[in-house]
C-alpha cells in the first residue's frame, strides 16, 4: 500500500537569502533518486510538505515551475520551530518533501484569456512559479496579456530581485513592482501599496482572470478595486493558508466548512469562497 | 451461514481457544468504568455492561502511533531518512463492541479509506479486524442509535452479531469474516426456534426502549452559512470549558497531530489523536487563529458532525448516537439539542 505520508528524500542544493531583513531564504532542492523527481511532478499553485527529521513538516508553496527541470524550489519564511531549524541547515543537507499537495491555479479556464497577477510580500512564490510556466516559450501562446503587480514594504524586501529586473525587460509580461515606501533616490519603480497601483495599472477585466496572492489585509483592499474593475467573483482566484499536518484532507484540521485547504484548496475563487463560511 | 447458540461458559471456552488465532479485545471493568482490553490481561471480561466510557476505536487507531523512525546521526550514511515503523497487522477482534460503534468506525473509513487517499496504518489495521457486536437489550437513556441510522441490534460493520438471550448468546454470522472467526472457534450448537424467537423478540423491545428524538432530515438542505451564521452558537457553547472530552471519547472524532519526538540521535515521527476543541489546532505559525474564541470550536465540531460530514459523503451524520459525549460533558452540552437545533434552524 503507498504511503501518503512518507517523504521523497532530498538534498539541499543551493539556499539564497532573499530579503534584507534576512527572514526569507529560497531553499533548492534536488532529488537524489531522478525517479522521485518524475513522480513529484505539479502545476503551478501547489505546495509541499517540506520534512525536517526531528521537527516536524511545514506546508510550503512550490516557487520552482514545473518547466524548470532538475529541482524544485520554496521559499520560506522564519517563523516557527520548523523553519528556524531549516534556516539554519547548509547546502548539502538531507531532509524530505511530501507532495505535491493541493489543487492548482485553474489553467485550462486562463487559456486564451489576460492574466492579471496581484501579489504582495512573501506570498508571491507560487506567483513566480506560474509567471516562469506562463512565460515558457512553449506556454506563452496559450495567454494574451499578463499584467503583474508585485509589492513589498521595501525594496529590500521584493523576492527574486534578478528575476523581477529582468521580467522587466520583455515585452511579453507587464510587469508594475511597487513598494509601500523607500528613501532609496534610485528607486525606478512604483511608491504605493499593491491596490493603489493595481487601480492604477489594470484597466479591464475583459477576459481576465486575476490571481491574488498577499497577507489578509491586502486582499482585503484588493478585493474591492478588482470588483471596480469589473471583475466577477468567479474572475478573481485566491490562495489560502491554513495550519496543516497531514496535507491529504485525512487530519482534519484545515478545514472551512466542508471544504479541506490542502486537498480542495489551496486555490478557490472568490466565488467558492463567498460560499464558505469566513473562517479563515 | 445459520445462527449458532453457545452457552455464556462456552462461550468464554470458545475466546479462549481463539486466542490462538486472533488478539481479541473484551470489555472489562475498569474502576467505576469500562474499557476495552486485551482478553489475555483481564481476569474476567464484562459482557453485561452499558458501554465502555472510552469508545473501542484505539484497537484500529491508537491514540499515539508511531509513523517512521530515523535517525539524525551525520556519521550515517542513512542521516535524516525516514523508514516506516514496522507495524503487527497480526488478525484481531473487537469482541461484545456494541453496534453503535461498530457503525462508528463505518463512519470513520469513509475519512481514511476515500478514492483519493488511503490511510495505511488505518485501513490495515481495520482489514485485520473481526467486529463481533453484542446487541443492546437495555439501551441507556442517552442513546439514540436509531436516531442515527442504526439501531441496538443494527447489522452494519459487523462480522458477527451476538444477542444475549438470557444463559445463552446467540451469534448471527454476517461475513465471511465472521464464520471464518467461528470456525476456528469452534463449539456451539444450531439455534432452535426458540431461541431465535427470543432475538427477535429483543431487537423489537430494544428500539423501543430509546426515548431520545433526534432530528435529521432537514440538515442536509440548509446552507452552510447560514447555519454557521445562526443565531445559537455563542449561547450554547456559553458553558463549555473546551475540555475535549467529546472529542476524545467520541468513536467517530478521527483528528489528529503529528509531532516528531527525538531522544538523543533518534527519532520518531508520530501522530497522536488531536481535537478541535482546542487553539492550537488552528494556531498558525504567524500567531493568527481562525477559531480563537471557545465558541467557534465548539460551532465547528457541531457543524463538522451534523452538516459539513454530511454534505460531504451524503451519507448520514457523523454521529452514532452512542451517547458519551452527553454522559461525560462535564457542563451538559448535549448534541441531541443542538442537532434539533441546527435541523429546525
Amino acid at each position: 500500500m503507498k504511503n501518503p505520508y512518507l517523504p521523497y528524500p532530498v538534498q539541499i542544493d543551493k539556499i539564497v537569502t532573499e530579503t534584507e531583513d534576512r527572514n526569507l531564504k529560497t531553499f533548492r532542492f534536488v532529488f537524489p533518486d531522478p525517479e522521485d523527481e518524475n513522480r513529484f511532478a505539479y502545476t503551478p499553485g501547489q505546495f509541499a510538505e517540506l520534512s525536517v527529521p526531528g521537527k516536524g513538516e511545514i506546508p510550503i508553496g512550490i516557487a520552482s515551475s514545473p518547466t524548470e527541470k532538475g529541482f524544485v524550489t520554496f521559499t520560506v519564511n522564519r517563523v516557527g520551530l520548523v523553519t528556524r531549524h531549516l534556516h539554519n541547515m547548509i547546502e548539502g543537507d538531507v531532509m524530505g518533501i511530501r507532495g505535491p499537495l493541493g489543487n492548482w491555479y485553474p489553467w485550462d479556464e486562463m487559456e486564451g484569456r489576460n492574466v492579471v497577477i496581484v501579489g504582495g510580500g512573501f506570498a508571491f512564490t507560487t506567483l513566480r512559479s506560474s509567471i516562469i510556466y506562463m512565460l515558457d516559450p512553449v506556454n506563452r501562446p496559450r495567454f494574451k496579456d499578463i499584467t503583474v503587480v508585485y509589492g513589498a514594504r521595501s525594496p529590500g524586501m521584493l523576492l527574486y530581485k534578478e528575476e523581477l529586473a529582468a521580467w522587466e525587460q520583455r515585452d511579453d509580461i507587464s510587469m508594475h513592482i511597487t513598494v509601500d515606501g523607500t528613501d532609496d533616490p534610485d528607486w525606478k519603480y512604483n511608491v504605493g501599496f499593491v491596490p493603489t497601483i493595481t487601480e492604477q495599472k489594470i484597466t479591464s477585466a475583459d477576459n481576465a482572470i486575476a490571481i491574488v496572492c498577499g497577507p489578509p489585509i491586502m486582499i482585503k483592499f484588493t478585493q474591492p478595486v478588482l470588483e471596480n474593475l469589473g471583475f466577477s467573483p468567479e474572475q478573481i482566484i485566491l490562495s489560502l493558508e491554513m495550519r496543516m499536518k497531514c496535507g491529504i484532507g485525512l487530519c482534519g484540521r484545515c478545514n472551512i466548512g466542508d471544504q479541506y485547504v490542502c486537498k480542495d484548496g489551496p486555490v478557490f475563487s472568490l466565488a467558492q469562497l463567498k460560499e464558505m463560511p469566513s473562517e479563515y | 451461514m445459520t445462527d449458532k447458540v453457545f452457552t455464556k461458559e462456552d462461550w468464554m471456552g470458545t475466546l479462549q481457544r481463539l486466542q490462538e488465532a486472533y488478539r481479541i479485545f473484551v470489555p472489562a471493568k475498569d474502576g467505576d468504568f469500562h474499557s476495552f482490553k486485551p482478553l489475555d490481561e483481564v481476569t474476567s471480561p464484562d459482557f453485561d455492561y452499558p458501554n465502555s466510557r472510552l469508545s473501542p476505536k484505539s484497537t484500529v487507531y491508537p491514540q499515539s502511533e508511531r509513523m517512521f523512525e530515523y535517525t539524525l546521526d551525520k556519521t550515517d550514511s542513512e542521516v535524516n531518512i525516514m523508514k516506516e515503523s514496522t507495524k503487527d497487522y497480526s488478525p484481531q477482534a473487537i469482541v461484545g463492541l456494541r453496534p453503535c460503534d461498530a457503525h462508528a468506525f463505518q463512519i470513520v473509513k469513509r475519512n481514511f479509506d476515500n478514492p483519493d487517499y488511503q490511510d495505511p496504518w488505518w485501513v490495515q489495521h481495520f482489514e485485520s479486524t473481526t467486529f463481533v457486536g453484542l446487541g443492546c437489550n437495555t439501551p441507556c437513556s442517552t442513546c439514540f442509535c436509531t436516531e442515527v441510522g442504526g439501531g441496538p441490534f443494527d447489522e452494519e460493520g459487523l462480522d458477527i452479531l451476538l444477542f444475549d438471550i438470557g444463559k445463552d448468546y446467540l451469534a448471527r454470522v454476517l461475513t465471511e469474516k465472521g464464520e471464518a472467526f467461528l470456525e476456528k472457534g469452534a463449539g456451539g450448537s444450531v439455534a432452535d426456534n426458540a431461541a431465535l424467537s427470543h432475538a427477535g423478540e429483543l431487537v423489537t423491545s430494544a428500539s423501543q426502549k430509546i426515548g431520545s428524538s433526534v432530528h435529521t432530515d432537514k440538515l442536509k438542505e440548509k446552507v452552510i452559512n447560514d447555519l454557521f451564521d445562526a443565531p445559537f452558537w455563542e449561547d450554547l457553547a456559553f458553558a463549555c470549558l473546551n475540555c475535549g472530552t467529546c472529542t476524545y471519547l467520541c468513536p467517530t472524532c478521527w483528528c489528529f497531530d503529528i509531532q516528531d519526538e527525538v531522544l538523543e540521535k533518534e527519532g520518531d515521527r508520530i501522530r497522536n489523536w488531536d481535537s478541535c476543541m482546542f487553539p492550537l489546532f488552528t494556531l498558525h505559525g504567524s500567531g493568527h487563529n481562525p477559531r480563537d474564541k471557545a465558541f467557534q470550536r465548539v460551532r465547528q465540531r457541531f457543524m463538522h458532525k451534523l452538516k459539513y460530514y454530511v454534505d460531504k459523503y451524503n451519507n448520514g451524520v457523523q454521529c452514532s448516537g452512542c451517547g458519551r459525549c452527553i454522559r461525560y460533558c462535564p457542563v451538559n452540552i448535549d448534541i441531541r439539542k443542538v442537532c434539533n437545533l441546527m435541523n429546525s434552524a
